[in-house]
């Protein structure tokens, strides 16, 4: 599957366009987690925790995309855009859509 | 009494968060400019397509992210800044970092990439404390097409 944040594949042409395709999920942060990101917040810096949780977040959004891109018979998506909204307290949905397509 | 103790932990929370949050960033300004001059043969571009003349190898999603915190004693002169307004200095130098490590870990992510087309930049604030209006801790996320030349 190749994946593209512009409108077509650098190099490839598109031959046929299958519409849109996205995937989401909404993750919470765990109590441990949150116990060290409270610590970190008084001393600053990176919050290592949250980071690999919404990178692993976003991969399982990433990977939804793809399954239902695969389903329609496309090889490829172009277009991708991520987004990021916090839904409730200590809660984060993340989504990402893009446009599943055929190319050569 | 209880007051006494109260006020002594306050400032000693703003002395950790000062000395520490100082130091942390004074850290990772430098080895975020050190990776900058490691990556600079790759740039990142906001075009929205590749050059004209250039002939496409292969190209990939890239993601690189990041969520950093503010400290206790900027979060508090944050507070003081508000009163009269102006410059918030602690939270510019916050989003700065934030950016330019999620762009680095973006370009990280590919390390054989000659050119990362379409960058886009995204800020969440995650917020963590109930006061309104203070912003605990920002998520940045970059993102990119890597390109090879052929």
């Amino acid at each position: 599957m190749l994946l593209s944040n512009t409108e077509t594949i650098p190099g490839k042409e598109i031959r046929e366009f299958y519409g849109l395709v996205a995937g989401s999920t909404v993750r919470a942060k765990h109590i441990g987690r949150d116990f060290m990101a409270g610590l970190k917040n008084i001393i600053g810096g990176e919050l290592t925790g949250y980071s690999e949780l919404l990178q692993d977040s976003r991969q399982e959004a990433m990977n939804r995309m793809e399954e239902q891109a695969k389903k329609v018979g496309a090889n490829a998506i172009v277009n991708i855009r991520f987004s990021t909204s916090s839904i409730a307290q200590g809660a984060a949905e993340l989504y990402c859509y893009g446009t599943a397509v055929k190319v050569e | 009494m209880e007051e006494l103790i109260q006020l002594g932990f306050f400032a000693g929370l703003l002395m950790l968060g000062y000395f520490w949050g100082s130091v942390n960033e004074r850290r990772h300004y430098h080895s975020i400019r050190r990776r900058e001059k490691k990556y600079q043969s790759v740039p990142a571009v906001s075009f929205k397509s590749v050059p004209a003349n250039i002939e496409v190898k292969t190209s990939k999603l890239v993601i690189g992210s990041t969520v950093i915190s503010i400290d206790y004693f900027k979060r508090f002169m944050a507070v003081l800044y508000n009163l009269v307004g102006g410059r918030l200095k602690p939270y510019e130098s916050l989003l700065d970092r934030a950016r330019r490590e999620a762009i680095l870990r973006m370009k990280q992510s590919s390390p054989k990439a000659q050119l990362i087309i379409n960058v886009r930049v995204e800020t969440a604030s995650i917020s963590k404390s109930s006061r309104k209006g203070t912003v605990g801790s920002i998520e940045v996320l970059a993102y990119g097409t890597a390109i090879n030349y052929k």
